[in-house]
């Protein structure tokens, strides 16, 4: 029991964090109408950009800056960019944000080299806020909880409350009413497109420490992020929020609990056979749980998008 | 499937000349060449990367069928150029160790079916829809199969693969397949006869309704012709070529792993197909060609290859949508008119300046990069036959220094090649 | 299709023409030894600091003492291989063209599996041009057993043979009771965990195995849930085959969560690894290895890799051995007086023995070209470190050898010999 409440824990700080990418990149979407097939990798930018600032000055300004610097280069990339792809359709538009990911890799090897940034946590967030039947819960966890219902809790007033935030959610839905009326649709399209790389890059600092900072991070995390928005209903902020937190306790229930296929077969009836590791079948009644979890999410979102392809949440034909 | 429509339509060409005489030419002149090859060129590697150009030709232009012809983005192809390969891969074991009698030019036939298999399969769920849930579905079973490959170690061997022995059929003519330049011929065979099935399949009617699905689907459907059914022949047909692609991989290579089915792959034959240019048919033979030389041999000389790669491919997407072919196609109208003549020379002069810009950016990178990366007493790098300290900041001014010459020079000389371009363009009388 | 699309299919393959006339110029008269392993991509610096290691060993060792047979001298020529096995074919084939006889690659036993029977099939079939492979990193005992060959020589202690002498030191702490087993799901970490239960079982049946898991290799995001059981058990030691990021990874994980105790792993060194672990690997991180850095065991040893640090200050000797595959290399091609007959070069290797510069004797196997050498338990730390890792101030200390580990340990291999 202990052990469950440690892993809902886990669970829900990896299903935030994934939330803080999924968020931007569902508005992203909702805006322009194309996945962002690059938002994993302003997440990395923004765990090296908060790396190398932490170097000079400590984690803390890094955690303010690296999310500013890579907001500009996101709000450029869509004014220079993007824009321009954008005439061509919708295809090429994917291709460009895949092209950019396989691009922004590179650059981070050029910059960084290959190898595994020694990234640390603040030193006054090191140290075990407390424990469940030995097994430690890090105070740094604890932080990255708030920082990203913070972040959530800001994105949902702003969005929902102010001016501003009826403004862009007018024109997602009318740009051209929106334009009519005055307002700079492109100048607010350049700006969501910032904030969530803004987002995606807070993301990056915040997990840089735990989850390394190395340059396979944005394709590790890369795919899982889209398959978490088209599960939750692509546009759909409440959609992305349900999914993520599904993703995350999915991910870490399928590693926490060992599972065997033989159990399973042997439940339905079947006997297993005396020498498995000669038998055809060896690798379906060697099959554990753990092995299985990171396809988990995607054998989901098939089921989904086959069921139901708007998702759980989604109201717009994707 | 393809026979079938190749059999459509060579029935069809009949009443109406499908392949006119004068297209056939470029096809004898491609035979007389791919036979030409070796003489030029017998050396085992050369043989070894012709063979995986050939290949990639064969997995790009089936990629295309859906990409370019029927609009569908597919995340997760590599995978029916995969299953076939490790089924063959097996078939060849089989050969081997339970004197199956198979001769190994016909392999690559299983392999398509395998290929068509899957395709089937699989597309009876994913073709439903087409955009972002076909793109996002293909992403899914891509995954899927990858790690299915390390999961099933019974039939993908794990991250060791499946390998096997080709030479162990039976005699073909006298060819037992062990020399490269005997696996050359076969490969190149086969490349004529996927590139020619493909080009007639997009001349069927099915080929063309994939167009007219890709361009508008309702009314597509309104007249009459279901465009999930139009889209999932697509796709079994992709499937049948890329299994053949995947064949010849498995007598080439004589091993599949696992990066035969992974994402990487996937992702460089939609970089390979949209670099060559998705609109033409030739576009990814010359995407093939072109990255299969950036691959092997720019790998050769520089550590950082794919990042060149990176901005080669994002500047296509930015700026030549329609690909290198498409650049080439510009040309086409000028030439029909006659003024390609008016071209020439804005285009050498700007010739010298744009390679100087081009070549200062590349050694600009390169100095960077050495300086960053360098060991101690290896300050000294060597670039376009020049050798000198990377950590001097010498080198990196007179880089830039030049660069920002060239540059300037191309602006200057930009109007006159718009200006050249826009009479080049204009027909008489208009 | 027109008269354009014809000229383009004409301009393509002019492209694939090139292709063929590409070489690189080299020295004259040098015996050349081809570095396949990755440069570019995310393993780029391992393979860039086993070829820092190979130029800086052929040099030092070799060059600068005269060269081999008449004054010939070693030369090294790397090709990337992107660690896809397809690749390292092409590589190959490369390699051999320009008359290349001599392969070295280590990074990874999946491509390491390719090689060795695409050597094979090779030298059979082009009895003219026949090549040795030199294996110097890859572990998987399967090379040395059902799938060995005559032309492939290992200079690494494979992964039984490491675990022989990890569960050696285990078995005499008493501390150790219970023992958690977790690794990558593929060839290698199935052969770790194996070898464990097996040696633990044999050496110390009273220690239970508490956990035995495999994970998917380069996909976990985030060790956390893992680390959870690894604590929930009440393990008081672990065992990993893992390397790369997912040893980082896992690492970090289990140590955060709040294991104390230690943990055996065979890849937890260099490459910004043990700059990651810094200080929270002290006292736990153990790594099983050939070659002793600290404390050095000669002065020559020390001069060496003093040498070696100053040279390349990014990169660390992080695989010793590649010292010992030049010296050995050098010795048999001076005893079969050459350097073409692959042959004769494979037999003078076969049953060699040689005192390595790191201080152990090293026996080239003849019945399965396995070489056998002391393999040391390391400590990762801080304390009395002369040569650290990634100038980080920390590397590893050797606590407790095995000598000539698993010299007599049986083989599947039925080598097949020309």
């Amino acid at each position: 029991m202990s052990l469950f409440i440690v892993n809902i824990l886990d669970g829900l700080v990896t299903g935030l964090l994934l939330f803080m990418l999924c968020s931007g990149l569902t508005l992203i979407f909702s805006m322009m109408g194309v996945l962002n097939f690059a938002h994993a990798s302003f997440y990395m930018l923004g765990a090296y950009f908060g790396y190398q600032i932490s170097t000079y000055v400590g984690f803390w300004p890094g955690l303010i800056l690296a999310p500013i610097i890579v907001g500009f280069i996101g709000a450029a990339v869509e004014r220079y960019g993007l824009r321009r792809v954008h005439k061509f359709g919708h295809v090429p538009e994917l291709i460009f944000t895949f092209g950019l990911a396989l691009l922004i890799e590179e650059v981070v090897q050029y910059f960084w080299g290959k190898s595994q940034m020694a990234f640390e946590a603040p030193g006054v967030l090191k140290f075990a806020a407390f424990s469940i039947a030995g097994n430690a819960f890090p105070a740094y966890k604890v932080f990255m909880i708030f920082i990203a219902m913070g972040v959530f809790l800001v994105l949902l007033y702003i969005l929902t409350k102010t001016r501003i935030g009826m403004i862009i959610q007018a024109a997602l839905s009318y740009p051209e009413t929106v334009q009519n009326l005055g307002h700079n649709v492109p100048m607010i399209f350049m700006g969501v497109f910032g904030v969530g790389t803004a987002m995606a890059a807070i993301a990056g600092v915040i997990a840089g420490p735990v989850l390394g900072t190395f340059p396979g991070m944005a394709v590790l995390l890369g795919s899982i992020v889209f398959v978490t928005i088209v599960i939750g209903g692509l546009g759909s902020l409440w959609g992305a929020l349900v999914a993520s937190l599904l993703i995350g306790w999915l991910q870490t229930f399928a590693a926490a609990y060992n599972l065997r296929m033989a159990d399973l077969l042997v439940a339905i009836g079947l006997t297993e056979p005396v020498d498995v590791a000669q038998s055809m079948l060896s690798d379906l009644w060697t099959l554990t749980l753990p092995q299985v979890g990171p396809i988990l999410p995607y054998l989901l979102m098939i089921i989904v998008l086959v069921i139901r392809p708007n998702g759980l949440l989604g109201k717009r034909e994707t | 499937m393809s026979e079938q429509n190749t059999s459509m339509a060579k029935s069809s060409a009949s009443a109406q000349p499908l392949v006119p005489i004068k297209s056939a030419l470029p096809w004898l002149a491609a035979i007389a060449f791919l036979l030409f090859l070796p003489v030029v060129f017998p050396s085992g590697a050369a043989l070894t990367i012709m063979n995986q150009m050939a290949m990639t030709i064969i997995f790009a232009l089936a990629y295309n069928m859906l990409l370019g012809q029927a609009g569908m983005l597919s995340f997760g192809h590599a995978v029916y150029m995969g299953l076939g390969g490790f089924f063959c891969m097996h078939l060849l074991n089989q050969v081997e160790y339970n004197e199956l009698y198979l001769p190994l030019p016909l392999l690559p036939v299983f392999g398509g079916l395998f290929g068509l298999f899957f395709a089937f399969l699989i597309g009876s769920f994913s073709t439903r829809r087409a955009g972002t849930v076909f793109a996002m579905i293909s992403l899914g079973v891509g995954e899927l199969i990858a790690a299915c490959s390390i999961i099933i170690v019974v039939f993908f061997g794990g991250e060791e693969g499946v390998s096997g022995d080709r030479t162990m059929g039976p005699e073909v003519f006298g060819f037992d397949f062990a020399s490269q330049q005997e696996v050359y011929y076969l490969t190149a065979i086969w490349l004529i006869l996927a590139a020619l099935g493909m080009y007639l399949f997009s001349r069927t009617p099915i080929g063309r309704i994939a167009n007219a699905v890709r361009d508008n689907e309702e009314r597509a459907e309104f007249l009459g012709y279901s465009q999930r059914n139009v889209r999932w022949i697509s796709f079994c047909a992709s499937g049948f070529f890329c299994g053949i692609a995947g064949a010849l991989f498995a007598i080439n290579f004589e091993i599949l792993t696992e990066e035969n089915l992974n994402l990487a792959t996937s992702g460089s034959i939609l970089l390979i197909t949209f670099l060559g240019g998705v609109g033409f048919f030739i576009g990814p033979v010359i995407g093939a060609v072109v990255f299969t030389l950036l691959q092997t041999v720019l790998s050769l000389y520089t550590e950082i290859w794919q990042l060149y790669l990176g901005i080669l491919f994002v500047l296509t997407v930015m700026f030549f949508p329609a690909g290198l072919t498409g650049l080439l196609a510009m040309h086409l109208r000028p030439w029909k008119l006659g003024k390609i003549g008016l071209l020439a020379n804005p285009y050498a002069k700007m010739l010298a300046p744009a390679l100087v810009l081009v070549g200062s950016g590349v050694a600009l990178m390169e100095i960077l990069f050495h300086a960053r990366h360098a060991s101690l007493g290896e300050e000294e790098m060597n670039l376009f036959g020049i050798t000198f300290n990377s950590q001097d900041w010498l080198p990196t001014i007179v880089v830039v220094a030049i660069g920002a010459g060239a540059f300037y020079l191309v602006r200057l000389l930009a109007p006159q090649v718009k200006e050249a371009w826009d009479m080049a363009n204009h027909a008489e009388g208009q | 299709m027109n008269r354009f699309t014809k000229s383009l299919l004409g301009a393509a393959f002019a492209g694939a023409a090139m292709v063929g006339s590409f070489s690189i110029a080299h020295a004259e008269g040098t015996i050349k030894i081809a570095f396949i392993d990755p440069l570019s991509g995310p393993f780029a610096s391992t393979g860039n600091q086993g070829l820092s290691h190979y130029k800086f060993a052929a040099e030092e060792l070799v060059n600068s003492k005269g060269g081999v047979l008449d004054g010939q001298k070693f030369e090294i020529v790397a090709f990337d291989n992107k660690i896809s096995a397809k690749e390292s074919l092409i590589q190959l084939k490369v390699a051999i063209d320009q008359g290349i006889r001599f392969i070295a690659q280590g990074n990874s036993s999946g491509v390491a599996n390719a090689i060795t029977d695409a050597v094979k099939k090779h030298n059979r079939r082009n009895p003219d041009q026949q090549v040795i492979f030199l294996n110097y990193s890859a572990v998987d005992p399967a090379l040395t057993n059902d799938k060995c060959n005559f032309w492939h020589f290992r200079f690494d202690a494979n992964a039984d043979i490491k675990m022989d002498a990890l569960t050696d030191v285990m078995a005499a702490n008493e501390d150790i009771k219970k023992v958690y087993l977790i690794g990558q799901d593929y060839s290698f970490g199935k052969a770790v965990a194996a070898a464990a239960v097996k040696f633990l079982k044999a050496k110390r049946p009273d220690v239970e195995i508490v956990g035995n898991e495999l994970h998917p290799i380069g996909k976990v995001k985030d060790f956390t849930p893992y680390a959870r059981k690894i604590i929930a058990s009440g393990a008081d030691a672990m065992i990993t085959g893992n390397w790369g990021s997912d040893m980082v990874g896992l690492g970090k994980a289990v140590i955060e969560a709040g294991f104390d105790n230690p943990i055996y792993t065979y890849y937890a060194a260099s490459d910004g690894i043990t700059k990651t672990f810094g200080e929270a690997g002290e006292g736990k991180l153990k790594l099983v290895m050939e070659g002793q850095l600290n404390p050095p065991v000669s002065d020559r040893a020390a001069a060496y890799t003093a040498k070696f640090e100053k040279q390349y200050p990014d990169y660390d000797i992080g695989q010793p051995r590649i010292a010992n595959v030049i010296e050995m290399l050098a010795k048999a091609i001076n005893k079969a007086g050459t350097a073409t007959d692959m042959a004769k070069v494979a037999y003078a290797l076969e049953g060699m023995e040689h005192d390595s510069i790191w201080g152990t004797k090293v026996v080239m196997r003849a019945s399965d070209h396995q070489a056998i050498q002391d393999v040391h338990i390391l400590a990762h730390t801080a304390k009395d470190v002369t040569f650290d890792f990634d100038n980080s101030g920390y590397g590893l200390r050797a606590e407790s050898t095995v000598k000539m580990a698993s010299a007599d340990s049986a083989t599947t291999c039925k080598m097949k010999r020309p």
